[in-house]
């Protein structure tokens, strides 16, 4: 980082480079296979274009799905970064969720502190889900891939009992399991109307300018990403590595949990159960797509999202079920992460 | 059969911005021991890892047993009767030696069956005929260093090796097992084994090798017969000029009152059995005390303990009056006590940090790096280490290189650099000159010599007795656990301190106490 890895050329474009050749390589496996599925190609790539990208409304649906990946990316690649695998982050956003919910339904406050409000609680609820990982692995030894996936189907399945028809915060006015709609106040404006894309989208981008000062350019993220490339050289520097673990889960529950805020206060004004396609699950494949830069987190999420955004669209003309979305999703991470994640998996089993 | 087992012809192999051999010439006799010697970054290990088929030669051709190859991989050099032992050995430390041997060739029963009887007699044979005594039965992980490298010996041998290649086999060995090592050696010519030998240590050189080629900066330098030559010349053919072997030290000053006061220090080893029992020791102002002491005896534990890395069960650790006993490494640091580690890799260096961020490293939160807790000056640790790169002489491409990209010797560099820039009181130096080359080890002993007359407290922990012997103003021998003599240089030597070191005292010791009781 000369004078940062944001500004490391040759790296970055190589590294690019290789991303863009996995994405290539995928797509060329996706259409072999949707021809041996036996549907038509050319209708399959049209739609997922147009889905994706043709015209204003599908380039809203593309960055609206990509808001909360570009933060549950975020979410991954920081514990990641500390040397950890937060596979928790779809959990951590229901939590966030939920509080964020909660806060802008039963709070009274004025315009913007409201949002503010409901934003910390969000961010909160969310870092207590990654703390208490962070907890067992730095006190117990537990290991965190484990516990941050198990705890995210406790954080599903409590939300949802919450929002049930005789949970404590179901909606009663509807049948569907969801909250009470927050206040007006609470609520994070769209930006791009008619679309669903609202200022949560600035939200996300601004938690990516942060969490890159905060990787490169101050202490605790100079220690944070010393723990993860090698502890005990870390150890020997006078870093408290449990410290750093016990942090760096909880502040990816904290950005996990933003990504659920944003969308109750900026998408559905509510909390509904289950809302999630999958965000928290596409934040881990965004997070290695992105080689665990938070600028690159971006355009990982953009392509998570335009795929998303792109197979609705592939579902609804009928040219082939939106799964067919799904296996180019699958591939891409297939192609890219496969690598990244092997030889990190690989290099903590030699210590 | 060719005259010659290995002939290189005109090698070269480059790297982006290096030549790593240019045009070199090497053969090895049928049944020669061949030392190859060099400066680190002088070629060798390339050339042998050519040999070896892990690289493939821009130019040249290589003969093995007069047949000629211009590339080809491991496998197939294998097949060819190469076989290498590296430096950091490869072995599977929860199988047991036979195990680890037949990897890769196992024998089966019926097709299906591991037969590992078979594997253990060809073994125990192999250890029989090459006098390498071993244990097929034993796990790897509860053998010492010296055992394991004679596992990969065998497991050459096993797998059909008539030319061996040892990459710096003594740098882990105690002078003993060195000794054990070099009758190895001179068994397997009389087998009509060949080997090549990389190293930097020019005495062994002399006593293990029949000829020696000498690179320097990709090139040969010359091929010496191993009997008509010396150290000095073999030493100036390796940094092409002078290199002073004896250090004029200046008399030590030694303050009145220690700096660092170590009083009955017991602590644990990572198997948590006692590796240290009721060790006391004072180190002062403007002195060098030297560890010697076989490898596991105490002394990585001691540097661990007193540099806050190891938690110790009792006793006391106190720099002047601050107690430091029970606290973190952080406060060790911070107290002025600078740490050399003996494992770059496990210790010293974050390989995929760049220079930079390696040489802020334990002072990352002060100032001028840090000034801010959420802000850290690029500028300021820019220009910092640039500062050590400069008078350190790292040689590097630039500040933002990655440390994994330097040599060990320009890594070792920066270590000390970092470590001695902090101005500390005290420094604990824990094998500070592990795989240096002439030059390298001639610079740190300088450092360390320069810190001691600035008025630092060294604690040199070495496994070179004739390191400990040349820079030390005091030497203290720990044995299981314990210091069980402080010896001034002058008044003691070689043999004695050996004796110490091995069995805790010397009959010289016993006789005098026998004489008193």
């Amino acid at each position: 980082m000369a004078i940062g890895p944001m500004f490391k050329r040759s790296v970055v474009l190589k590294e690019m480079g290789i991303t863009l050749l996995s994405i290539a390589l995928a797509f060329a496996i996706g259409t072999i296979i949707i021809w041996i599925a036996g549907f038509s190609v050319s209708a399959v790539f049209s739609n997922l274009w147009k889905g994706a990208f043709g015209g204003k409304l599908a380039i809203g649906q593309t960055l609206a799905k990509s808001t909360p990946i570009i933060l549950t990316s975020l979410s991954f690649l920081i514990a990641f970064r500390c040397g950890l695998f937060n596979i928790g982050a779809e959990g951590q956003m229901y939590i966030g969720a939920m509080a964020a919910a909660v806060a802008g339904a039963y709070l009274r406050l004025p315009i913007v502190l409201h949002v503010l409000v409901c934003l910390t609680a969000g961010g909160l609820a969310g870092a207590f889900w990654g703390w208490i990982p962070g907890y067992l692995k730095a006190k117990r030894g537990v290991n965190e891939f484990v516990s941050t996936m198990m705890l995210s189907y406790v954080a599903i399945g409590f939300t949802d009992y919450l929002v049930a028809p005789r949970g404590p915060l179901h909606d009663d006015k509807y049948w569907a399991n969801q909250t009470i709609r927050i206040a007006p106040s609470a609520v994070l404006p769209r930006i791009l109307r008619p679309t669903q894309v609202s200022m949560a989208l600035i939200v996300a981008l601004f938690f990516v300018l942060l969490v890159w000062y905060y990787l490169y350019r101050t202490p605790a993220g100079y220690e944070l990403r010393s723990v993860g490339l090698s502890p005990t050289v870390a150890d020997y520097g006078g870093i408290r590595i449990k410290r750093k673990y016990i942090l760096a889960l909880s502040l990816a529950g904290l950005l996990a949990g933003l990504a659920g805020s944003g969308e109750v206060l900026g998408t559905h004004l509510r909390f509904i159960g289950r809302f999630s396609p999958g965000y928290g699950w596409d934040g881990i494949a965004g997070g290695l797509i992105a080689r665990a830069h938070p600028i690159g987190a971006i355009f990982a999420a953009l392509l998570m999202g335009a795929l998303r955004a792109g197979g609705m669209q592939v579902q609804r003309s009928g040219a082939a079920p939106g799964d067919i979305a799904a296996v180019l999703q699958g591939l891409v991470i297939f192609f890219i992460i496969a690598p990244t994640l092997i030889r990190t998996l690989i290099r903590r089993r030699r210590r | 059969m060719s005259e010659f087992a290995v002939e290189m012809r005109g090698i070269v192999k480059r790297f982006p911005g290096v030549v790593a051999n240019n045009d070199i010439d090497f053969d090895l006799k049928q049944g020669e021991i061949h030392g190859l010697l060099g400066e680190n970054g002088a070629g060798k290990t390339v050339l042998m890892s050519i040999l070896y088929g892990l690289y493939f030669p821009d130019e040249g051709q290589i003969l093995i047993d007069g047949t000629a190859y211009s590339h080809y991989r491991p496998a197939q050099a294998i097949r060819l009767g190469i076989g290498m032992v590296h430096q950091h050995f490869m072995l599977v430390p929860r199988l047991t030696v036979a195990e680890n041997i037949m990897l890769g060739q196992e024998p089966a029963k019926s097709g299906l069956f591991l037969d590992r009887e078979t594997a253990i007699r060809k073994i125990e044979a192999f250890s029989e005929q090459y006098g390498l005594p071993i244990d097929p039965r034993a796990r790897v992980e509860q053998l010492p260093v010296s055992e394991q490298q004679r596992i990969e010996i065998i497991k050459a041998l096993y797998r059909g090796a008539n030319t061996l290649i040892l990459d710096e086999p003594t740098a882990v060995l105690t002078e003993q097992n060195v000794e054990h090592l070099a009758a190895a050696m001179r068994k397997l010519k009389e087998e009509g084994e060949s080997t090549i030998l990389i190293t930097h240590k020019l005495r062994e050189a002399i006593g293990m090798c029949d000829r020696i080629t000498v690179l320097r900066k990709g090139t040969v330098v010359g091929t010496v017969n191993a009997q008509e030559t010396s150290e000095r010349e073999l030493a100036e053919m390796m940094v092409g000029r002078d290199v002073v072997f004896t250090i004029r030290r200046s008399q030590a000053k030694g303050a009145p009152s220690p700096t660092l006061r170590v009083r009955d220090v017991d602590a644990k080893d990572d198997r948590g059995l006692p590796a240290l029992k009721k060790v006391s020791l004072d180190l002062r102002k403007h002195e060098i005390l030297g560890i010697a002491g076989v490898q596991g005896n105490g002394q990585a534990e001691l540097a661990e303990a007193l540099t806050g890395l190891r938690p110790i069960q009792s006793g006391t650790i106190a720099l002047h009056d601050r107690r430091l006993a029970g606290k973190t490494a952080r406060d060790f640091i911070t107290a002025g006590i600078a740490h050399i580690p003996a494992d770059r890799h496990l210790r010293g260096l974050v390989m995929d940090f760049s220079l930079r961020e390696n040489a802020i490293l334990g002072q990352h939160r002060s100032k001028p790096f840090s000034p801010h807790r959420f802000w850290q000056s690029p500028q300021a640790i820019t220009g910092f280490t640039r500062d050590i790169i400069e008078a350190f002489g790292v040689r590097t491409p630039s500040a933002a290189t990655l440390a994994r990209n330097l040599s060990g010797g320009n890594q070792q560099r920066l270590i000390i650099g970092r470590e001695l820039s902090k101005d500390p009181a005290v420094i604990i130096a824990s094998q500070p000159t592990r795989g240096l080359d002439v030059g390298g080890i001639e610079y740190v002993h300088e450092q360390l010599l320069k810190m001691r007359d600035r008025g630092a407290a060294v604690l040199l922990i070495s496994m070179d007795l004739d390191e400990i012997l040349m820079v030390s103003d005091r030497i203290a021998v720990m044995y299981d656990g314990q210091i069980v003599a402080i010896k001034k240089p002058d008044e003691t030597g070689r043999r004695e301190l050996g004796e110490l070191m091995l069995s805790g005292s010397s009959p010289r010791l016993q006789e005098q106490e026998n004489q008193e009781a």
